[in-house]
């Protein structure tokens, strides 16, 4: 018997099957990471509360009707403009900060602001501020989001300007840093304490159209 | 001189494409780990707006969406041009939704069904009737943690 030799297989076509798989994988991956906007709801209540009592001046109003127009602090405002005006709102400035329940008596329209325990810093002056936010069942989603968008906006750039002030590090910075050092999480804390994001969302009437 | 002219002479010697296949099989292993294949097709115009304070959603396995717009042209014949939600892969009416979030939430790990977040896909001309018929509903079947899904842009415009 003759002794026959075992033929290679040629493997010079392997790239080929290779590129083939290797475009159908190309063309079918969607590489786009979701992004978006996160938010919480509040819970539904098992029965019908009074809500608390709020002080008209610690409210920051917001309208938006049907037509996409927003009416903010009962004044006819533009998108862009809400974020400044936000800002302007959540900051304000305790007048009196030694009185005790530091009214803001300077201007009437700007919240109150209280005494509060806030880690690392110890005893601040913290703004009552909430946002109130109310749409119309004819408004588009695409401004519902500019609104929310521009709000949340307001509250992170408050609170780097803030982080940047105290610790010289931008909010953004340390919440990233926040899982290595118990400190940096502290401090995470305490601006969070002190612009807590407060926005309230109506059930929406139809205003309008 | 000599020695120089003998080793020209030979010609080049072609390149060696041994290892092609390699490089080839690694980009496609690379490609194979990362794709995510499509679970549903979507049914409606599903445009998301662009915001500029956008957050990464992260943990995709805890993540579920409701698909919020207009029907796609090819089944406007059938159910018209009203906005409608679609679960999974099928058009839904908000009565549904409590079901839905009992169903995805038996599918998770008991300890991650509180984590689980909602990504709201809404095509960005739609109206907010709809969009708070589904919140409410949310709210009811204890499904809190909510996402709007956008597009980052750097600057909104009016």
């Amino acid at each position: 018997m003759a002794k026959r030799e075992i033929s290679e297989i040629n493997a010079g076509s392997m790239a080929d099957i290779a590129f083939l798989l290797l475009i159908f994988f190309l063309v079918t991956t969607t590489m786009d990471t979701d992004t978006g906007l996160v938010r919480r709801l509040p819970p539904v209540l098992d029965e019908i509360q009074d809500p608390p009592p709020i002080k008209q001046r610690n409210i920051f109003e917001i309208l938006v009707n049907a037509n996409d127009q927003l009416l903010v602090e009962g004044e006819y405002i533009q998108v862009t403009e809400l974020r400044a005006k936000a800002k302007e709102f959540i900051k304000s400035n305790p007048s009196f900060p030694m009185v005790s329940d530091a009214t803001n008596a300077s201007n009437p329209n700007m919240p109150e602001f209280k005494m509060e325990e806030v880690p690392v810093f110890g005893n601040m002056l913290v703004s009552k501020q909430i946002i109130s936010l109310q749409n119309d069942n004819g408004t588009t989603y695409e401004m519902y989001i500019k609104v929310q968008n521009e709000l949340v906006g307001a509250y992170n750039e408050l609170r780097n300007e803030l982080a940047l002030q105290k610790f010289g590090k931008s909010y953004d910075e340390l919440v990233q840093q926040s899982g290595s050092s118990e400190s940096i999480e502290e401090k995470v804390k305490a601006i969070k304490k002190i612009y807590p994001q407060r926005i309230s969302e109506a059930e929406p009437k139809k205003i309008g159209s | 001189m000599s020695k120089f002219r003998k080793k020209g002479s030979k010609g080049q010697p072609a390149i060696s494409t041994a290892a092609l296949p390699d490089i080839v099989f690694m980009l496609l292993f690379f490609f194979m780990v990362t794709t995510v294949m499509r679970e549903t097709s979507l049914k409606v115009i599903n445009v998301t707006p662009k915001a500029t304070e956008v957050e990464k959603l992260e943990r995709k396995s805890l993540v579920s969406y409701i698909y919020i717009g207009k029907p796609i042209k090819a089944l406007q014949g059938a159910f018209g041009t009203a906005p409608r939600i679609q679960l999974n892969d099928a058009f839904k009416t908000k009565e549904d939704i409590f079901q839905f979030v009992e169903m995805e939430k038996d599918e998770r790990d008991e300890a991650e069904r509180n984590m689980i977040t909602w990504s709201l896909k809404v095509d960005q001309e739609t109206k907010m009737g709809i969009v708070t018929d589904v919140k409410q509903e949310l709210r009811k079947a204890n499904a809190l943690k909510i996402n709007y899904s956008t597009k980052k842009t750097d600057k909104i415009v009016n």
